[in-house]
């Protein structure tokens, strides 16, 4: 599928307004890995038909890992520029595959004059698979088992655990929990600015820990929801030497590649 | 001689009027303190939408929900408090009983409901003994490692253990007075009336027997006046233990946060600088007094913070299911409430010592009491928050301290520093080039 990705920008000089802005996210623009994973939700945007535009050069970071490290200085000059761009092209709505920029586009936004309806990524793919936008096949994923790692803004944050299961399981895979999931899921060790800093001392590191109890479920799929987290469990599963038996993949991923896109 | 009589008979009710009184007194004096140390945290409207607030604390508080997430502690727990704020019923007629000299005040009014009453206080007391023991069992013989943490050394590991035998001598004394009532009953003596079902101390009368009327009279009032003062007593060490949750779980609960938990509040401080620099002819909004960012000491945290810190009892449900923890690391949601508390307690001390006012000791929560390593493990997940069965907040305590190393003393971990950076040149944490953000579409 050839992807047409166009900016507002683009979208306002051709005299048209999206439905709905992509906030792509600073992993998804920079990130290799996550660059697979912004392709794949825009091949399922345009696959099902959403006019949908992204930023471009004029997103900049969301603030959140300045504003959970302590630097609200730096939150807030991000936010404040944030808004006054999307305010200026009147956005309404924006869809993210990022629960970091989820939550504070949604949560911390409000406060500083930015309203937006603002959802993630599992959520948009859940409607249009029930609206039929979107078809998929599971075939491919018969007999394959899943299990899902809750981020922690996505999940505890913002109380979204069903989207993302209802979306797995339309793969027609078994899906298999870990012992910790949803309200009690183990964060992946990257959030709170964690991503960005050496690990304090410890006997372990987090990523360790979760991919393990992620890997003793045995499954074929570690799906995520979360650019970090699909950084830190890629990180584990190649420590425990299992990266040739298990596929840590984007619940857009796997979705893309069910839709055939 | 006559008046000597009715002193020496009425000597007693004197004797327990002035102790309850006293009891009484002092447990205020305590409460007052405490709420004058929850006073000492910044204002924070947590008034908003009581209907939502009274509904979260039948839930969470009354209604333990957030225990039953473990179900063996959580039913444990429940037979304990449903046991003590029940068999409180009957400290209203040991209380009055004690104030007038009667014996047993409301049995005769109630009939066959106080026959009702008395059993179910009776049962309530032998689960109340079932799970205490169990706890103490639980805390001090099998291995379960949230009690045997090192954030538990000390006080802590007494504290805990203090309130569970003095709940095993509570209601021990509680059980044997009856028993010891109803053999009284029994051999017919003078001011004990046959009244009251007793199914667990019934079961009991055999220890008493062999047993004449006055050891057995000794041994009932004993046994009650043990019962009594030993509650007054308790009532007074809560204001220093931990058991203090017993009160704090409930107005803790009603003001928790509505907002969904990854929600961290805006500083509106900071928000009139940042207007300032992006448009420095915006007017300008005058700040009150000098503006400090972040916490530094337990002053400077809300209000909220240092309730939190007073309603924590030290369970570990956070400290278990915290990441950080889980992995070695220095960081114990636990050890940031206890912390709180001890320097809320200690600022508070120095306020009375200081005729009201408080005198700088040189120290403060930050650095004295919680170290910068323990801030920088945290990943902000919300698993301590949500495992609280009282909805207690370390995030916010510790999203406010690392504020306070970050913008006023300047000393993020290095490699934060360098992401701060990045994201002010490029507007990215990484140092990518801000007009390299959509070749995705291309690549």
């Amino acid at each position: 599928m050839e992807l047409k990705v166009k900016t507002v920008a683009e979208y306002i000089n051709a005299g048209d307004t999206p439905e709905i802005l992509f906030w792509v996210g600073c992993a998804g623009s920079f990130d290799d890995r996550a660059k697979k994973v912004t392709k794949a939700v825009a091949k399922i945007l345009q696959a099902a038909e959403v006019k949908f535009a992204i930023l471009g050069q004029e997103e900049s970071c969301t603030g959140d890992p300045a504003k959970r490290a302590g630097n609200e200085f730096l939150f807030q000059m991000q936010a404040m520029q944030n808004i006054m761009v999307l305010n200026g092209y009147e956005i309404k709505k924006i869809v993210t595959a990022c629960p970091h920029c989820f939550n504070t586009l949604k949560n911390e936004y409000p406060s500083l004059g930015g309203n937006y309806e603002v959802i993630h990524h599992s959520q948009l793919i859940e409607q249009l698979l029930k609206e039929g936008r979107l078809q998929v096949e599971g075939g491919q994923f018969k007999g394959k088992k899943i299990t899902f790692h809750d981020p922690c803004y996505l999940g505890r944050a913002n109380n979204v655990y069903e989207a993302p299961r209802d979306v797995l399981s339309k793969l027609d895979a078994e899906l298999v929990e870990m012992k910790r999931c949803r309200t009690k899921g183990l964060c992946c060790g990257a959030g709170g600015a964690q991503m960005f800093k050496e690990a304090e001392q410890g006997s372990k590191e987090v990523n360790v820990e979760r991919s393990e109890e992620a890997l003793s479920v045995k499954p074929d799929f570690i799906a995520v929801g979360c650019p970090f987290c699909n950084t830190m469990m890629t990180d584990g599963v190649k420590l425990a030497e299992k990266e040739d038996q298990v596929k840590v993949l984007d619940i857009a991923e796997l979705i893309a590649q069910a839709a055939d896109l | 001689m006559h008046h000597t009589g009715i002193l020496l008979s009425i000597l007693p009710n004197i004797i327990f009027t002035l102790i309850f009184l006293a009891g009484i007194s002092l447990f205020m004096i305590n409460v007052r303190k405490i709420i004058r140390n929850i006073k000492l945290g910044k204002d924070l409207n947590r008034n908003d939408n009581p209907a939502e607030r009274w509904k979260l604390m039948v839930r969470v508080a009354l209604g333990q929900s957030k225990m039953m997430v473990r179900p063996i502690p959580g039913i444990l727990h429940l037979f304990v408090y449903v046991g003590f704020v029940i068999i409180n019923i009957e400290i209203v007629e040991i209380i009055l009983d004690g104030i007038l000299g009667t014996h047993r005040l409301f049995a005769p009014f109630l009939g066959g409901f106080y026959d009702f009453l008395i059993a179910s206080f009776e049962i309530l007391a032998f689960l109340v003994l079932v799970g205490v023991v169990a706890f103490y069992i639980r805390r001090n013989v099998i291995y379960i490692k949230r009690f045997r943490q090192d954030d538990l050394k000390g006080f802590p590991k007494n504290d805990a253990n203090i309130i569970l035998i003095t709940e095993v001598l509570l209601m021990g004394a509680f059980l044997t007075m009856n028993a010891a009532d109803q053999v009284l009953v029994a051999k017919s003596a003078a001011h004990y009336g046959d009244y009251g079902a007793y199914p667990i101390s019934g079961l009991i009368t055999g220890w008493f027997e062999g047993w004449s009327v006055e050891s057995l009279v000794i041994y009932e009032r004993f046994a009650w006046w043990f019962h009594i003062i030993g509650i007054l007593a308790f009532m007074n060490y809560l204001p220093y233990s931990k058991h203090l949750h017993i009160a704090m779980a409930f107005p803790n609960v009603w003001y928790s946060k509505l907002k969904p938990k990854g929600e961290l509040p805006n500083m509106e401080a900071v928000t009139r600088e940042v207007k300032l620099m992006l448009d420095p002819s915006a007017p300008m909004e005058e700040a009150a007094g000098p503006v400090k960012f972040g916490a530094k000491d337990i002053q400077d945290l809300s209000w909220k913070n240092l309730m939190d810190a007073y309603s924590c009892t030290e369970c570990g449900r956070c400290t278990s299911e915290c990441p950080a923890n889980i992995t070695g690391k220095l960081l114990s949601p636990r050890a940031i409430m206890m912390k709180t508390r001890d320097r809320m307690e200690e600022v508070g001390k120095n306020i009375d010592a200081n005729k009201g006012t408080f005198m700088d000791d040189g120290k403060s929560l930050l650095h004295s009491y919680i170290t910068p390593e323990e801030l920088w493990a945290c990943t902000t997940c919300n698993a301590c928050v949500e495992a609280c069965p009282v909805n207690i907040d370390p995030v916010d305590i510790i999203v406010n301290l690392r504020q306070q190393l970050v913008m006023e003393e300047s000393a993020p971990p290095a490699s934060l520093a360098g992401m701060f950076t990045n994201m002010e040149n490029n507007g990215a944490p990484w140092q990518f080039s801000p007009s390299d953000r959509a070749n995705w579409r291309e690549e």
